[in-house]
Parts: C-alpha cells; sequence; structure tokens
C-alpha cells in the first residue's frame, strides 16, 4: 500500500479523535492547540512515512507521535505557566499520561458532540464545527457543501470557537436534569446534517453521501452509549436509515433527482430499511414520542413500495400528528398530499385552499397535481407557476417530470 | 391573530354511551383529520385530552368526585388554535367530529392575555 490514499484516509477517521481526547484533555479554550497538535500530527506522518515507509501500525504510530507533541506542549505550558503564574492549581497533572483509549477516545468524542451542539452558537456554526471536529472534514469540503466560499467558513468556525469559549463550554456530559434538552439540540444538528446531505443542491454526490453517512455515524455512537440511548436518539437514526435506503434511486447517472414513483425499487437499499425497522423497534420502548418518532413512522410506510389505501391512511395519521408538534410547510403540503392518495382529490383541494402557502413552489406543484385528472387548465396553470417560483434546476427538472408524468410524491 | 380556547364536551362517564375499541379508533382518526387541518394552517397552538377522572372543588371545603357536570356532558378535552375573529374560530369548531354526537358541544371562548385584562 502507500501512503497516498492511506493518510487522507486516517485523516479522516483519526483526525477527529485525537482532537476530541486532546481538547478534553486541555479543556474547550484550548481547542485551537488541540487541532494544531492533531493536524501536525498528520503532516509528521506525511513526511516520516514518505521516507521510511508506512509502520506497521499506523493508527498506534499517530496517536504515539499525538501523546508525545502533547506533552511537549503541556510540559513547555507548564514552564510558562510556572514562570509567569507561580500559582497554578493544576500542575501535577500537566504531566499525565494523555489517555488514547477506545473508551476515552469514545467518550470524548461524544462529550464533544455537546460541545459543539451547544445553544450559544447558531445552527449553521453548530452544523460547521460537528463537520470540522466531529467529522473531519477538510475546509474546502465543508464550503463545498454550504456552497460558500474557504473564507467564510473560517470565519464562521472561528466566531463559533470564540463564544464556545466565552460561554465556558465545558467538555462533560450534561447533568441529567439537563440531558433531555442538550440531547434534543444534538439529535436537531444531526438531522441537520443529514439533510444537508440528502437534499443538498451541492453536485458532488460522493460529499453528500459522506454528509448523510457522518450523521448516521454520530447518531449511532449515541445510541451505543447508555445515557444517550434515548428512544427519541433511536427514531432519528431510524429516520435516516430509511431516507438513506434511497440514496442510490433517487439520483440518476446525469446527477438529477428521480421522482420516488419512478425510481427502480430494486436500487432501495434493503439493509437499511432493516436497519432502520430495528432502530424504530427500539425507539418504541418507553413513552416518550418525539417528532423524529413520527417522521420515522412516515419514512418507513414509505419505503413500502405498494400504493395501497391502508399506507397512505397511517402515512395521513402521521402527518396529522407531526403537525401538532412541528408545523413546517412541507409537513402540510404532504399532508395534503396524503389526504387525496387516501381520501381522494375532492377532499385534498379542500383542504389545499385552505393552505396560505401560494408563495411555495410546491404548494402550487400539488395543486398542479391534485387538479390533473379533474381540471386541465386550472392544473397547467399551477405548474407553469411552480415552475416559475422554483428556484434551482433540481426543482425545475423534477416540475417538468411531473406535469408530463402521473402523480408522484415530492421526494421532500 | 388571537388565540381562542375550543372546550369539547362530551358524555365520557356513561357506560352505554361508550365507543367499543373500533368504533374508538374510527373516532380519533376523524378527531386527528380535524386537528390536523387545522395544524396544516398552522393555526394549532396546543392541546390536550382530559381522563375521565377528577375533583371539583367548592366554597366552604367542599369537594366532590368529577369531572363536574351539570349536565351529563363533561370536559373531554381542549385545544387552542390561532384565528383572525371569532367567525373563523367558529368555523373550525363547527368542523370538530363531535358535534356528529348529539348532546356534545364545543364552546369556543377568545383568549385574552393577563396584560389586555387590564
Amino acid at each position: 500500500m502507500n501512503e497516498g490514499p492511506l493518510i487522507p484516509h486516517l485523516f479522516r477517521t483519526e483526525y477527529r479523535k485525537i482532537v476530541a481526547v486532546l481538547c478534553k484533555r486541555f479543556g474547550f479554550e484550548q481547542i485551537a492547540t488541540a487541532e494544531d497538535i492533531a493536524s501536525d500530527t498528520f503532516l509528521t506522518a506525511a513526511q516520516t512515512w514518505g521516507l521510511k515507509g508506512i509502520p506497521p501500525n499506523p493508527v498506534a504510530w499517530l496517536y504515539n507521535v499525538a501523546k508525545n507533541k502533547a506533552k511537549n506542549h503541556l510540559q513547555r505550558d507548564q514552564v510558562f505557566a510556572n514562570s509567569v503564574a507561580p500559582v497554578l492549581k493544576d500542575q501535577a497533572s500537566a504531566t499525565d499520561e494523555i489517555d488514547l483509549s477506545p473508551q476515552n477516545i469514545n467518550d470524548s468524542q461524544l462529550q464533544m458532540m455537546f460541545a459543539v451542539c451547544h445553544p450559544a452558537i447558531p445552527v449553521e456554526a453548530q452544523i460547521g464545527l460537528s463537520l470540522r471536529i466531529l467529522c473531519g472534514f477538510g475546509i474546502d469540503e465543508i464550503a463545498n457543501a454550504f456552497l460558500t466560499g474557504k473564507d467564510t467558513i473560517n470565519k464562521r468556525l472561528f466566531r463559533a470557537k470564540e463564544k464556545l469559549r466565552e460561554a465556558k463550554v465545558h467538555i462533560g456530559w450534561p447533568a441529567p436534569a439537563e440531558m433531555e434538552e442538550r440531547l434534543s439540540a444534538v439529535l436537531a444538528t444531526i438531522y441537520l446534517l443529514f439533510n444537508e446531505g440528502y437534499y443538498s443542491i451541492s453536485q458532488d454526490k460522493t460529499l453528500r453521501r459522506e454528509l448523510c453517512f457522518e450523521a448516521m455515524r454520530l447518531c449511532t455512537m449515541l445510541v451505543e452509549n447508555e445515557p444517550t440511548n434515548q428512544p427519541a436518539a433511536n427514531a432519528l437514526l431510524a429516520l435516516m436509515c430509511f431516507h438513506a435506503s434511497r440514496f442510490d434511486a433517487r439520483v440518476n447517472a446525469q446527477g438529477e433527482l428521480v421522482l420516488y414513483e419512478a425510481q427502480d425499487t430494486s436500487l432501495w437499499n434493503t439493509d437499511l430499511i432493516s436497519k432502520g425497522g430495528y432502530f424504530l423497534h427500539r425507539a418504541s420502548s418507553g413513552r416518550q414520542l418525539s417528532r423524529y418518532h413520527l417522521e420515522a413512522g412516515i419514512a418507513y410506510w414509505n419505503t413500502q413500495p405498494a400504493d395501497t389505501k391502508e399506507k397512505w391512511e397511517h402515512i395521513l395519521q402521521l402527518y396529522n400528528q407531526l403537525l401538532l408538534v412541528a408545523y413546517s410547510p412541507i409537513a402540510a403540503l404532504n399532508r395534503t398530499y396524503a389526504l387525496s392518495k387516501a381520501r381522494g382529490k375532492q377532499v385534498a383541494l379542500a383542504a389545499a385552499e385552505k393552505l396560505d402557502l401560494a408563495d411555495h413552489h410546491f404548494y402550487h406543484l400539488l395543486l398542479g397535481e391534485l387538479y390533473t385528472g379533474i381540471d386541465q387548465a386550472n392544473a397547467l396553470q399551477h405548474f407553469r407557476r411552480a415552475l416559475s417560483l422554483a428556484k434551482t434546476d433540481a426543482d425545475r427538472h423534477a416540475i417538468r417530470q411531473r406535469m408530463n408524468g402521473p402523480g408522484a410524491t415530492p421526494e421532500v | 391573530m388571537d388565540e381562542y380556547l375550543l372546550l369539547m364536551r362530551l358524555d365520557i362517564l356513561t357506560k352505554e354511551a361508550q365507543p367499543s375499541p373500533e368504533q374508538l379508533e374510527v373516532y380519533m382518526k376523524q378527531y386527528y383529520d380535524w386537528v390536523g387541518g387545522i395544524a396544516a394552517q398552522n393555526k394549532f397552538v396546543g392541546g390536550k385530552g382530559l381522563s375521565t377522572e377528577g375533583k371539583v372543588l367548592k366554597y366552604n371545603n367542599v369537594m366532590t368526585d368529577g369531572p363536574y357536570a351539570e349536565i351529563k356532558e363533561s370536559l373531554a378535552g381542549f385545544i387552542i388554535i390561532k384565528a383572525r375573529d371569532f367567525d373563523e374560530a367558529v368555523s373550525f369548531a363547527r368542523e370538530c367530529p363531535i358535534l356528529e354526537g348529539e348532546g356534545n358541544t364545543v364552546e369556543v371562548r377568545k383568549v385574552v392575555t393577563e396584560h389586555h385584562n387590564c
């Protein structure tokens, strides 16, 4: 094996672990140092491995180098602290072993998740920091995912770290009384991270897939850890598994979105579907019914290709309940679509007319569909309105597909 | 946009008047279709169903088992919705499926904040 593809791979999987452990050890205010030491470790690896070849156990090698660099840093720091501030409280621990055991790596990463998904910083910054610190993404990859420049991302991450420092965010487990609320913030960020990948208009399919799988990986860590193995975390993981099962089917070779009903169901990933079922089952312990439970329920029914009334009745009832806990225009529109499949177009049209969503291209797309076969001229008018309101080529493409074909669920 | 309280009263105590499990499932579906339709318009604020137990406290330290009902219908649940005016609130209430049953009522009350009361 040559070191070319190995180092980027190890960077993706090990950088975040080293940063989490060091940051936990140094305190969050030293995150820049932790990142520097981790980056420096990979630089040393690239130089040394290039000359001497890859060591027998590259990961252990990386941990050793990181440990030594961290110890040097702490010693230098201690000398500085001793001469400048002789009353340093924490001197004794400065030369303690850096603990890179699997258990501590895992705990540090989970605790880092809570630190990064802290309400002190905006959600966008939480996602950016998660990608950088928890997923080991490069700045250019994050910029690509957000469709923005590297400078913007660098500034955003810098400000976010400043804010977390100012808020004296501590890397540790939230108090039991706070757990539910803090976990719910972590889950919200993970879900947004997933959606960033699933619905992103970025053309980079590999990157989008990685965003989705990173979100699932983070959520998996939560459900494998006792205090965070809550029903809502399992429900979110189930939801993401169900969605991700259509990853290969929903985009064609040209990178265009394929509508749900036009998808080749043989491309649906059955492993992910059954994995989703497993976590949905685990989510149903306890009395908690989060929005993720409801969305996972809907996503489950969407993995059933048969277009039955039963399926749509279930989907309708789940949307009814979802809207009670979390309104969104998309949920309102999807509920109306489910209503048309379960109760007929006339009932759905009456409900659609009451929605105050005429600015939304999906609203007109829905009305176009509902009027198809009832009032063709009206249907066409709504499709045209949808086209003029659509903001992306992908959306316009989907609308044109729908104008020409039979009714299909918006994959939203 | 003001908030309105919709109080739903029906007979939840008389044994013979209670629906079978199958009938209850149909009723619940109708209820969720109704309330989901309000929520789809982003006009649902909150609400709860109530159990059949209750206590009624009165003047002079009198307490009786409830729920309180001078008629056989008692408060079964409530929701708070947003509406432009009383007319719109009433138009939502009119579609409440419990009104399919004789004797059942939905009372519509406008919510006033303390601030407005002053």
